[in-house]
């Protein structure tokens, strides 16, 4: 019962992906967006990684997001550009990404195989994943903190408005 | 006493530094008094040496001081004066003070007097150190000297794009020959360990066994180098064209001293020459080859510069062939005669020439004996002296080299006919010339007559072209000799009576069959005439050789082959930017496209490499 | 509650159709906005790649690396948006095919 609940949810990400990004209004893929990230935090879960659906539910689903809903609010694109984004959505435009995917996911399908082997069905606490945080994986979180630090300044400086230097970035 | 030595070589050369210096500021007559005085002052300098040696016959040395000292080679510049240096000294000195004297006159109208004699000056200075070096490297400086002199000479009046062509053509063909000697100098030192001559032939007599490999090497790249300044065969070609440089010029440097360097050359390293056998016969086949070519070439020519300039090789050529079959005195005593002739010759050229509107064309002149008598007088003892006959100065020494190569085992015979073949030839040649310029009608009138700084030096070259053959060298010791040679009576009267026959020959053909008009300009009328005119048409030789080879290499390199090898790889890098710049499109989605691509090329091959 | 037992494949196989939907998404639109959209599909479906190893091995590593993807993607989003904030205000577009001073 619950697997095939796992493989619902899985069909819902991805189809929710895939609407998500075909959308021509930006705050509408957005919603389906979300969906899609709380469909893989379901995944997540049933995996057996409480601690990573919490997570992705918290800051991908939450935090990141609003910083799309935001941005889209300052940006105010309105009817012109969704307008603009149907015309850019044309059929031919579709081939060569499609082909390319199709590809790429043949190919995927051919690594991965039919190994046999299945998912433990234990969970990992997050217990667990802080001792390995903190134990062997220290050197990681001090890099994750640096880039989130390069990220802060980055991204403020990138924002900031030039007024006196029009034309360049 | 080292002081008067050093001032031998030394005071031409400061007068040559003043009149370098100060040429410009100082009148003509001090110009003269500086260039022909020093000069001068050497040649009495010389002359005392001469009659001190001549007194009691002792070998002077002096080293004046070190000139370089390098680990275990060192070089001094130091003299060594003995009956052969005497000689050549006292030759150089003496007509070479004649030809200064005569020199004031001829160069007195030309713009540049002051750096004439500099450069005149110089050339002295530097034959005296040749001569007078002790070591061979000091004898090298000397001869790189006159070679410089020489290059600077003729190319005189260098306003005329020939006349530096000429001086280039005589700079270029003499390195060639310097060049080996260079290689020869080496050879001898990494072989001996020295190049101070006496020593050298000490230790040469005492490491080098007759014919070896060695001895024959040296001496053969000595030989290149002789023959490169005494412009023999191969190497003979720059010295007609040399007679671009005013004609005192060609007098002293290319007919009196400094050709005869090469057969200095050999007479002072005789000690080697003799370990060498082989380089010995070639010596004197280079000789012989050589006089009978200039000597073919002459009969033809219509410069009366270029009949003296051919001349020249070829009397050199009779010394390269006494020294070859060993008469190494008679050689230098022919230098000696050689240089109070054809000194005689070249100034009465140059007097002639003077007087008549720089005119040489010998068929352009005519009727020059009673119109410049003293010329004319220079011109019969010169001839007559060039020509051997019997009583003047050439026909001592020349007889000499005859009869000596006749005597020379196994080859002689041939060497001595080759030889009078030449003296026929020369003797045809040298009264044509007096013949067709100083007989007949006068074609061109002369406008003056020599003045006394011209007539002078002729006059007593004269003398010394008639009486020089009594003059006997002081070179007992120093060179190896056994008086006259011996031969059968026959050889001798035939010796002598040849060059009357030319004699004979050339009045008949030129007096009693005068010519009715003169020949083409640019040869004669016959192919025979044509190849000799431009003797033997060697230089066409050497053009089709050497310089149209070397010219289209130049050519080809200068349009920079190997740049196009790096043009081609900077073209290649320029398109392969251009290529990769047009990859560059600034289009993210164009990116993110060949990303794909390239991620799905590299999964596939994981799949194929992947069991 | 303890996981499922799925076959490891099928995890890994909707994780693929994740990243290919990204990547097509990627390709396909031109607003600066939607690129980044699937740039988080993309890292998504990454992070679920790891879940699912560190499920099969029953190890605490899978989600620490779904931590480290979760850093990226957000460093990512911070400096993305604010580039989507200038390219707006300096271009009047977010059309990225109109925005190629790249290739200068």
């Amino acid at each position: 019962m619950t697997v095939l609940l796992f493989y619902l949810t899985a069909a819902l990400a991805v189809f929710a992906t895939v609407v998500a990004l075909t959308r021509a209004n930006a705050a509408h893929a957005l919603i389906y967006l979300i969906l899609s990230l709380l469909a893989v935090a379901v995944m997540f879960f049933m995996l057996g990684a409480p601690f990573a659906a919490a997570l992705e539910v918290l800051i991908y689903a939450g935090a990141i997001m609003v910083l799309f809903v935001f941005v889209i609010m300052m940006l105010n694109l309105g009817d012109a550009g969704e307008e603009q984004e149907r015309g850019w959505l044309d059929a031919r435009l579709w081939i060569v990404p499609g082909l390319l995917t199709t590809v790429l996911l043949v190919e995927m399908l051919l690594v991965f195989g039919e190994s046999g082997v299945t998912t433990s069905g234990h969970s990992v606490s997050p217990k667990e994943v802080g001792i390995s945080l903190y134990g062997p994986y220290v050197l990681a979180v001090e890099l994750a903190s640096m880039l989130l630090m390069a990220a802060l300044v980055g991204a403020y400086h990138v924002a900031r408005r030039f007024i006196d230097r029009p034309g360049d970035i | 006493m080292n002081l008067a030595l050093a001032a031998i070589p030394g005071l031409p050369m400061l007068s040559a530094t003043l009149l370098i210096l100060f040429g410009r500021q100082i009148p003509r007559s001090l110009g003269a008094v500086l260039g022909a005085g020093s000069v001068g002052l050497s040649a009495v300098l010389v002359a005392g040496q001469l009659l001190a040696y001549l007194d009691t016959p002792t070998v002077v040395t002096a080293t004046l001081w070190t000139w370089m000292s390098v680990a275990d080679f060192s070089a001094a510049i130091a003299f060594h004066i003995d009956g052969l240096t005497v000689v050549m000294m006292s030759v150089i000195t003496g007509v070479g003070f004649l030809i200064h004297v005569y020199s004031v006159e001829f160069m007195w109208e030309d713009e540049s007097f002051s750096r004439y004699f500099a450069y005149m000056n110089l050339f002295v200075g530097s034959m005296l150190l040749l001569v007078m070096a002790d070591n061979l490297l000091l004898l090298f400086l000397g001869w790189e000297g006159v070679g410089m002199c020489s290059y600077l000479l003729v190319g005189f009046w260098y306003k005329n794009p020939a006349n530096g062509a000429a001086a280039r053509k005589a700079f270029v063909v003499t390195r060639v020959g310097d060049a080996l000697m260079a290689l020869g100098l080496f050879v001898l030192f990494t072989d001996l360990g020295t190049l101070d001559i006496q020593p050298l032939l000490l230790a040469a007599n005492l490491n080098w066994e007759v014919g070896g490999t060695v001895p024959v090497l040296a001496t053969a790249l000595l030989l290149g180098g002789a023959v490169g300044k005494s412009a023999q065969l191969p190497l003979h070609t720059w010295l007609p064209d040399a007679m671009a440089g005013p004609t005192p010029v060609s007098a002293l440097i290319h007919a009196a001293t400094m050709v005869t360097a090469g057969v200095y050359l050999v007479a002072r390293l005789h000690g080697l020459f003799l370990l060498a056998p082989a380089t010995l016969t070639a010596v004197a086949w280079v000789g012989l080859a050589t006089l009978l070519l200039a000597a073919s070439a002459a009969l033809v020519q219509q410069d009366i510069k270029r009949i003296l300039a051919y001349s020249t090789i070829s009397q050199i050529g009779y010394m390269f062939l006494a020294l070859g079959v060993g008469a190494f005195s008679f050689g230098i005593f022919h230098l000696m005669t050689h240089a109070f002739f054809k000194a005689l010759l070249f100034l009465g050229a140059g007097a002639v020439s003077h007087c008549l509107h720089h005119e040489l064309n010998i068929f352009r002149m005519g009727g020059l004996r009673t119109r410049l008598p003293v010329v004319f007088l220079s011109f019969l003892i010169g001839s007559a002296a060039l020509a051997a006959l019997p009583f003047t100065a050439g026909f001592y020494s020349k007889d000499g080299i005859l009869l000596s190569a006749f005597t020379a085992p196994g080859i002689g015979p041939w060497l001595w006919a080759g030889g009078l073949l030449g003296a026929l030839l020369t003797s045809i040649y040298s009264f044509r010339l007096l013949f067709v310029a100083f007989f007949g009608e006068a074609q061109t009138e002369p406008d003056r007559k020599p003045g006394l700084p011209m007539a002078i030096p002729l006059l007593i070259l004269c003398a010394l072209s008639l009486l020089g053959g009594l003059i006997s060298q002081p070179l007992d010791g120093v060179l190896p000799d056994a008086g006259h040679p011996q031969v059968p009576h026959l050889i001798e009267w035939i010796s002598i009576g040849v060059p009357l026959l030319g004699v004979a020959y050339a009045y008949y053909a030129y007096i009693v069959r005068r010519p009715s008009s003169s020949p083409a300009e640019a040869g004669g009328d016959s192919p025979v005439e044509g190849f000799l005119f431009a003797g033997w048409r060697v230089d066409a030789l050497y053009n089709l050789l050497l310089v149209t080879p070397y010219r289209t290499l130049a050519r080809w390199c200068q349009g920079e082959p190997i740049d196009h090898f790096y043009n081609g790889v900077v073209s290649l890098n320029r398109l392969c930017h251009r290529g990769l710049a047009a990859l560059q499109t600034g289009e993210l989605r164009w990116y993110a496209t060949t990303f794909v691509i390239g991620l799905i090329a590299v999964v596939a091959i994981v799949l194929r490499s992947a069991p | 509650m303890d996981g499922l037992l799925i076959p490891l494949e099928h995890v890994l196989l909707v994780a693929g159709i994740l990243f290919a939907c990204g990547l097509g998404g990627l390709m396909l639109r031109r607003n600066l906005l939607f690129m980044l959209m699937s740039l988080e599909v993309m890292l998504n479906s990454a992070a679920l790649a790891f879940i699912a190893a560190g499920a099969r091995w029953q190890e605490a590593d899978g989600q620490v690396m779904f931590l480290l993807v979760l850093t990226v993607a957000a460093a990512e989003v911070a400096v993305g948006l604010g580039l989507v904030l200038q390219i707006q205000r300096r271009y009047r577009t977010l059309d990225m095919d109109a925005v190629t001073r790249l290739q200068e």
